[in-house]
């Protein structure tokens, strides 16, 4: 058992690995890829050249992350096909229709037009060209989207019935797997905060460029166009921000509670804006939650329910079934330890199914399948020992969702004062040098800030659902093939060297490109 | 081939573009390289088709997940 716990756990950090390392890439691509098309339909209005050089030192970056970046993701099919196999079979076509519209339809769409964009400047009419760069944007951005569809199945699984003779799940629905309220909410949240994150890039790069006295029109053009566009992006990512935790209160309340930090809820829930958690706090013992904390009234119950004084179920609750009603009344609900007695009487029921079904009594292999599908939302906890294995990591949750949301906020006041130097840029330049240089050092900073805010978003997404693989149906231990931990381990090790090489790669040549870029093409093109 | 036809103008967008690449080249050999070694590499080594080398057809895989999942703690690793 202690080994298979390990193989479990590297085939987890092989995957987070291999994930994070993924989406350094992706964001960029998608929000750089906007803010391309955006500058080149500027120039394509004005024919102004130096609008055109902006675009073209962008576009520059935009290839680079893009190639390293490029079939980065390909490697966590290969995780699915050998270290999750029991996953992957048991999700049937429901992950691979998703994964099959991005390859056929938004991949190649994208990888057509971004050659036409590249290598198509004197070849085809502005007016193609323009639209090529628009449709490599959408192609990346409709890329993502069936992935994030395929994510947010995992998170919410529906559209789909369980076949207890296949051992998979058979999609019935395709609209309500690709529409479902996770999926819209995890696909608008992620792509605009992509788009907040490539402003963040643009103007962390020309602020270094300017710190460096290089380019002032260029870094203003970018600016201008980057401080807009982030501002949209992060106001947009606010507001997906609030819908998605909606969502999740009522589809994962459990990870909600550990976002929050939250054993005990009630009514007029209050929201913690700063605490340190007590790292001796489990579900076992009465300990305070938190050392220190700093909150705000009603504040949680507002954000899960845009009431505040609506009740907001705390972990302990979410266990033993315990909710409130619409009308104030306490309501018992499936406990956990329910949920699990009821997991294993499907799981059991699965096994007779198989019997039936050989024997050729298809009349009690019918009737068993009834009842399978009836109690299959519980399927998961059957695998579970007790109901507290059903807890995610509840400090690693609070402070991800923590770090995403302050480093949010902030990027909001950022992108809101880069939008007024814009407007008003003398409230900059009339400024003492040191203030200037400070400013600017705090655009650059702002770059890994918000890196670390969309990789923490993507943690609390995944690691606030924990034990499962796929939400309330298969925990990560019945999900991973028998292999052994030495094997996932080494492959661990393997594609942490690879990633590291390609991110160095990537950040070496995106710098040397800034730099030789801003001395010879944008020179030319100085205001 | 027509110099003024469709395909012509497409040959020639991507051997003129391929020809004038500058950074490209360098990225080119880069995603060259990391195909290899993705698809190559590791994929041949170290990611087999774990259900696929253990059952013919999709029955037999049926019927391994089936085991694996009406006996979780059955298997060399658990």
């Amino acid at each position: 058992m202690n080994d298979m716990i390990t193989m479990v756990d590297w085939a987890r950090a092989q995957f987070a690995l291999t994930a994070i390392y993924h989406w350094l890439f992706v964001p960029l691509t998608l929000g750089l890829g906007v803010i391309i098309a955006i500058m080149e339909t500027v120039y394509y209005h004005t024919r102004d050249e130096r609008w055109l050089a902006t675009t073209k030192f962008w576009m520059t970056l935009f290839g680079v992350n893009f190639a390293i970046g490029v079939a980065t993701g390909i490697i966590l099919e290969f995780e699915f096909g050998t270290n999750w196999s029991n996953y992957s079979w048991f999700v049937g076509d429901i992950f691979g229709a998703p994964l099959a519209v991005e390859g056929i339809l938004a991949f190649f769409m994208e990888s057509t037009f971004i050659a036409v964009m590249f290598f198509g400047w004197k070849k085809v009419s502005p007016g193609f060209h323009l639209a090529s760069t628009w449709l490599t944007a959408l192609g990346a951005s409709l890329s993502a989207l069936w992935i994030l569809v395929a994510n947010a199945w995992m998170q919410y699984p529906t559209g789909c019935e369980f076949n207890p003779a296949t051992m998979r799940n058979e999609m019935t629905d395709f609209w309500a797997v690709a529409f479902s309220p996770m999926a819209v909410n995890k696909v608008l949240h992620t792509v605009t905060s992509a788009w907040a994150l490539g402003a963040a890039f643009v103007i962390g790069v020309s602020a270094w460029l300017l710190l460096k006295g290089r380019n002032d029109g260029h870094c203003r053009r970018s600016i201008t166009v980057a401080s807009w566009f982030g501002l949209a992006g992060i106001l947009l990512t606010s507001i997906t921000g609030d819908t998605s935790a909606v969502t999740v209160t009522e589809l994962q309340p459990m990870k909600l509670a550990a976002m929050e930090g939250l054993y005990n809820g009630s009514t007029e829930q209050s929201i913690v804006a700063f605490g340190v958690i007590n790292p001796s706090k489990t579900v076992d013992n009465d300990e305070t939650p938190f050392l220190f904390d700093i909150s705000i009234p009603y504040g949680l119950s507002l954000l899960a329910h845009h009431d505040p004084h609506a009740y907001v179920a705390g972990i302990n609750d979410i266990i033993a079934g315990r909710a409130v009603n619409e009308t104030g009344d306490t309501i018992n609900t499936v406990s956990y330890a329910e949920r699990i007695e009821r997991g294993k009487a499907v799981r059991a029921m699965i096994a007779r199914h198989d019997e039936a079904t050989r024997a050729g009594n298809t009349d009690l292999a019918d009737s068993l399948k009834a009842s399978i599908n009836a109690d299959f939302k519980y399927f998961g906890y059957g695998y579970l020992e007790r109901p507290q294995d059903a807890v995610p990591n509840v400090p690693l949750t609070f402070y991800t969702f923590h770090i995403m949301v302050t480093i949010g906020g902030y990027l909001v006041l950022f992108m809101a004062l880069w939008v007024l130097l814009s407007w008003k840029p003398r409230l900059l330049t009339d400024r003492k040098p040191v203030v200037r240089r400070l400013w600017y050092l705090l655009a650059i900073i702002t770059v890994p800030l918000t890196y670390l805010c969309s990789a923490s978003g993507w943690i609390v997404a995944e690691v606030g659902r924990q034990p499962w693989t796929i939400q309330d149906l298969m925990p990560n231990h019945v999900a991973v093939s028998d292999l052994s931990a030495g094997y996932v381990q080494t492959t661990f090790w393997i594609f942490a060297v690879v990633f590291t090489a390609l991110l160095i790669a990537d950040v070496g040549i995106i710098l040397s490109q800034i730099r030789r870029k801003s001395l010879t093409d944008l020179d030319k093109c100085n205001d | 081939m027509q110099r003024s036809g469709f395909w012509y103008r497409v040959w020639h967008l991507y051997a003129d573009g391929f020809r004038s690449m500058t950074i490209g080249r360098t990225l080119w050999l880069i995603i060259a390289i990391k195909l290899v070694v993705f698809f190559v590499i590791i994929k041949l080594l170290f990611f087999p088709d774990f259900l696929g080398e253990r059952c013919d057809d999709d029955n037999a895989k049926a019927d391994y997940v089936r085991q694996e999942l009406v006996n979780p703690n059955r298997g060399e690793n658990r």
